[in-house]
Parts: C-alpha cells; sequence; structure tokens
C-alpha cells in the first residue's frame, strides 16, 4: 500500500503545506485510485476531470506563491450528487435530472471552493436521497469498498464508497434520516450529521426539508471536523440557516471524556440489533468509562415511535418538495395533451419506485380525511420525541447506540420489501426529528470482516462535545483509518 | 391489518400516471408501510403540539437589498421548451 490516496485529509494538508507533495500528485492518486475501483464500486457518477486538474493546478500555483485559501487548499473532495453544481451535471440519482447541468453552486459547494478544495466529482446516491442502499439510483448501484457483494448503506453511499475506497480524501453527503452515518457506518468512515441548520440547504435538492442536512464524510474524526468548518455558517439563502457562533471544531478534539456522563440509549441497545454489532459497541463504551466518563443507562421511550413517525413526515415534506418536477422548467419532459397530462406523464417516466412509493405515501398522509390521524399524529410524536430527548439530556451529556442495526447487506436482499429496508434507520431517525447534532465513527469489524459504526448524539449545537467523545472513540478503538481489502490494507488495527 | 386506501385518487393526486398493475402494486405496498406507520395512533397525544420545525425559530430576515437575479436566458436553459422568453407548456385552457 502507501498510495497518497490513503492519506488522512490532515495528513495531506500537511504534506502540502510542507511542500512535500503537490495538489496534482494528490489529484492523480485520487484518480488513479478511482480508474482502478470505479468498474466495482460505482460510487461516482461524474468524475469531472478537467475542473479537477484545473483547481488542482491553481492550488499549486498559489501554494508556489506562499498563498493558501483555507484548510481545504489543494484537497480532493467529493460531493454527493444532490448538490447543485454550476456548469456540472446535477441528476439527484433521477432519471428525471438526466442531463440537468445547474445554473449555480450550493451554498456548501461554494464554501469548499473558497477553502481550496479541488471538486473531483458528483456522487452516487438513491434517487433524491431516499434510501438505504444506494440501491434506488436511478443510475446504479454502489457496491461496498469492503465485499463489492454488498451495499455501502445510503444514500450517501457514494460519498462513503469513495471516501473508503481513496478515490476521494473527504466527501459531502447530506442526511435525512441516516443518510450519511448509516453509510459511513457501512464503509468504514466517519460520518457526521451537524445540528438542523448549520450547514446552509440552499442548493441541497430538497428531500425533506425540516430534516435534511448536509454534513461531512470522512477518514477521522479530524478531517470530519475540519470539512465542518469549512462548510458550517450562516447563509442568507437559508431562511432556516443558524445566526448563531460557529466555533473551531477542531479544538474540541483530543480533550478526552474524563467528567462527561454518557447515556446508552436502552431501546437502540436490544431487540432487532445484530450480535456483533451490540458486542462491539458494549466494548466502546466500556472503554469510555476506562477513560473516566461517567456511563448509564437510559431510556427514551419514544425511540420505538419515531421511526413511524419518520415515515410520514419525510413522504410528506417530500411529495411537496417534489412537485416541483413536472416537466416544465428543467428535466425531463414526456409530451401530453394537456399540461396535466404532460405532468403526470413525466413524473411516471422520470422517478424510480422508491421516489414514487414516497411520494404516493406523503400525499396519501396529507390528503383529506388521513391529514390528522397520520400526519398530524406523527408531528406529535415529533414533539414528543424531542421532549424525551431534553430530558435525558438533563442529565447526560451525550448518548450512544449503534448507528445501524447491521452491517452492511447483501445487494438486493433488501429490495423487494421497502419495509425491511426503512427499519435499517431505527437508530439513527431519532437525531433528524430532534434537528440535533449526531456522528458514527468506525469501531471494528464482524466476523465477516465488515465495519460497524458507533452512534453519539449530543443536543442541538453540542457539536464540540460530540467531536470530543467521538475522537475518544475513535482512539480507543483502534481503527486508525483502516482501509478495506479491496484497496490491499496492511496496516492492520 | 393492512389499510385499504383509494390509490387511484391519491395517484391523481400526484400527478404520476401510473398503470392499473402499478396501481394494484404499490397500493398493497402503502397498505403494509401505513400498517406500521399507524403505530403513532397509539401513543397518547392529547395536548401534545405538534412539531413541524425541530429548532425554535422566528421570522427569519435578510437585509433590504436588491441582488442580481438569475439571467433570464440562464433560468431558460434548462428548460425542455422554451420560446420567445418564456417556458412553453401544451395548451391550458381548451380552444373555444
Amino acid at each position: 500500500m502507501s498510495s497518497l490516496a490513503d492519506l488522512t485529509l490532515a495528513e495531506a494538508a500537511a504534506s502540502l503545506r510542507a511542500g512535500e507533495v503537490s495538489s496534482r500528485e494528490l489529484l492523480q492518486a485520487t484518480l488513479d485510485r478511482a480508474l482502478l475501483t470505479e468498474a466495482e464500486l460505482h460510487a461516482y457518477l461524474t468524475i469531472d476531470h478537467e475542473g479537477a486538474r484545473a483547481a488542482a493546478a491553481a492550488a499549486d500555483e498559489a501554494l508556489v506563491r506562499g498563498e493558501t485559501t483555507g484548510p481545504l487548499h489543494g484537497i480532493p473532495v467529493a460531493i454527493k450528487d444532490n448538490m447543485v453544481t454550476s456548469g456540472l451535471e446535477t441528476t439527484a440519482g433521477s432519471q428525471i435530472l438526466a442531463g440537468y447541468v445547474p445554473p449555480y453552486d450550493a451554498t456548501a459547494v461554494t464554501a469548499l471552493k473558497k477553502a481550496g478544495a479541488v471538486i473531483i466529482g458528483k456522487t452516487n446516491l438513491d434517487e433524491f436521497a431516499m434510501g438505504s442502499s444506494t440501491e434506488n439510483s436511478g443510475y446504479g448501484p454502489t457496491a461496498n469498498p469492503w465485499d463489492t457483494g454488498r451495499v455501502p448503506g445510503g444514500s450517501s453511499g457514494g460519498s462513503a464508497a469513495a471516501v473508503a475506497a481513496g478515490s476521494a480524501l473527504t466527501a459531502l453527503g447530506s442526511d435525512t434520516g441516516g443518510s450519511i452515518r448509516q453509510p459511513a457506518a457501512l464503509c468504514g468512515v466517519v460520518g457526521m450529521k451537524p445540528t438542523y441548520g448549520l450547514v446552509s440547504r440552499y442548493g441541497l435538492i430538497a428531500f425533506a426539508s425540516s430534516l435534511d442536512q448536509i454534513g461531512p464524510i470522512s477518514r477521522t474524526v479530524e478531517d470530519a471536523a475540519t470539512t465542518l468548518e469549512v462548510i458550517a455558517g450562516h447563509d442568507p439563502l437559508d431562511a432556516t440557516s443558524y445566526r448563531g457562533e460557529y466555533p473551531q471544531y477542531r479544538a474540541s478534539l483530543g480533550r478526552g471524556v474524563a467528567g462527561l456522563r454518557i447515556g446508552v440509549v436502552a431501546e437502540l441497545a436490544g431487540e432487532g440489533i445484530s450480535p456483533d454489532v451490540l458486542t462491539a459497541c458494549r466494548s466502546v463504551v466500556d472503554s469510555l468509562a476506562e477513560a473516566g466518563a461517567a456511563v448509564r443507562e437510559v431510556s427514551l421511550p419514544s425511540m420505538e415511535y419515531a421511526l413511524s413517525a419518520y415515515y410520514l413526515i419525510a413522504p410528506a415534506e417530500c411529495s411537496a418538495n417534489l412537485a416541483r418536477f413536472d416537466g416544465v422548467r428543467y428535466g425531463l419532459r414526456v409530451d401530453g395533451a394537456t399540461v396535466e397530462e404532460m405532468t403526470a406523464r413525466t413524473r411516471a417516466a422520470g422517478f424510480g419506485p422508491e421516489v414514487t412509493r414516497r411520494i404516493l405515501l406523503g400525499t396519501y398522509a396529507l390528503s383529506a380525511g388521513y391529514y390528522d390521524s397520520f400526519y398530524g399524529q406523527a408531528q406529535k410524536v415529533r414533539t414528543l420525541v424531542i421532549q424525551d430527548f431534553t430530558r435525558a439530556y438533563q442529565g447526560f451529556d451525550v448518548l450512544v447506540s449503534p448507528t445501524s442495526p447491521m452491517t452492511a447487506f447483501e445487494l438486493g436482499s433488501r429490495t423487494e420489501d421497502p419495509l425491511s429496508m426503512y427499519l435499517v434507520d431505527v437508530c439513527t431517525i431519532p437525531s433528524n426529528l430532534a434537528g440535533a447534532p449526531s456522528i458514527s465513527v468506525p469501531v471494528g469489524l464482524d466476523a465477516a470482516g465488515l465495519p460497524i459504526g458507533f452512534q453519539i448524539m449530543a443536543p442541538a449545537l453540542g457539536e464540540e462535545v460530540l467531536l470530543r467523545v467521538a475522537a475518544e472513540v475513535e482512539r480507543a478503538s483502534g481503527w486508525n483509518n483502516r482501509r478495506p481489502p479491496l484497496v490491499g490494507d496492511d496496516r492492520g488495527v | 391489518m393492512a389499510i385499504d386506501i383509494d390509490i387511484a385518487y391519491v395517484a391523481r393526486l400526484a400527478r404520476i400516471q401510473l398503470s392499473d398493475e402499478e396501481l394494484e402494486h404499490y397500493g398493497r405496498q402503502l397498505g403494509g408501510i401505513l400498517e406500521h406507520a399507524a403505530l403513532v395512533q397509539q401513543l397518547p397525544t392529547d395536548g401534545v403540539e405538534p412539531t413541524s420545525h425541530p429548532l425554535p425559530m422566528v421570522n427569519s430576515f435578510r437585509p433590504d437589498q436588491v441582488t442580481p437575479p438569475l439571467e433570464r436566458d440562464t433560468a431558460l436553459s434548462q428548460a425542455p421548451e422554451a420560446d420567445d422568453g418564456y417556458f412553453r407548456v401544451p395548451p391550458t385552457l381548451e380552444a373555444q
């Protein structure tokens, strides 16, 4: 091994600044890795060779002049294809947007460019970010670098697979019900969903606006913190953007967990969780206690209803958001004699089965006669979930659980039964309902050699304590940027 | 018990043209999903306020400054059909 493509972001940035490596060399190593792995993985929908080479050359010239533009200066980064990129095709994994070339950049993309990032391309996802395996992409699935017969998780499966495989040093994902954390867990990388409002949603193609949040997928907790620092910030173009202080998140790393109160969520630590995952997570919890944290079990009774509430709220919001795909302003059009016929034919031809299912589900939940008993009731359960968290945080600094009940499952094994796919999100959904930050950290492998993710949750704006615990989990697990067998790991744990 | 829904009506509201077989297929699947989703009806929620948004936020204002919008041609550049500076669609009114 020992390719530049396997460096952490922190290592690569240090080498760049020391003049030991150029951005062009980093990019080349990353593109070489993509060339080696993409036929099997299909992590990318678009690779922007020309744009990336130009950006890397510009980064190198700036370094020669002694200038750096920001923490991602010259670093190859991947972007989930539901964030619009000016002049670069953006599909959200949907055939209805095939060939769509946005006229502007998402705010998070602008932030990456300002920080000097080299954007390699756009990664695969479940269509409009609806799914937990990336099998719902309108352009074919992505495979898991740890076992190419298995899913990478989803919906940000392309970003997670690219970071794991070395075809990106860090990446952006989006998380509506676990879509950053779950693929990060299944691919053995770090994935973080920040507090709702911390990263602008401007230019993120909307799925469920009260739940969607952009965040980093990286090899280490420090790299995730660095990426978050770049993309977090107030944006007048997003009415839900947070207006307060944005700290330097890296400053909270390395401070240990002594004195912190850590709650193990009882409802997410038993039934339905695979034994290997439970064992690995218990061992992490023990090491946190040894490191000086006060660890106790805590019960949040409404957790069991969070999944049901989510699968009413998210489809309801999606049915409204996706009304914009009407064959008029962009994307696919299938002709019809009237506007309504044209729209109905366009949507039937352009949306895949899962998106169709969720639009129908949401339309039903919002329709006259069912609104109160489904959507309205789900919104009240959302309140109960938030109240449970508020109560728990009176006694705890962070809460922990597995990220996913199971490790990577086989391609095709859950596609026939949509409900079995929805159940995969049981541990991650509560944080989205609460708008609170949460992170998945890789902590080991199961008996089949597949990565296991450990989830940490904190109250809204609790990024610093969240990252502090995450860094300790990473240290204690000894994961150390472990690489998947596909790229020939010999570093070991 | 799976919930029975008028799937043809829902598909029409959603503006998605589906065949009879597709309607039957989605109707059955949605019935099963809604059966699980109906768990939310088991929790007592008397006096509980609904949450539509996770964080308390009211009235987000930006400075009242004019900024340039997308150019008309740029905005039209991705349209399936445009004509004379407008999006073009099939007739919305029947010919008299």
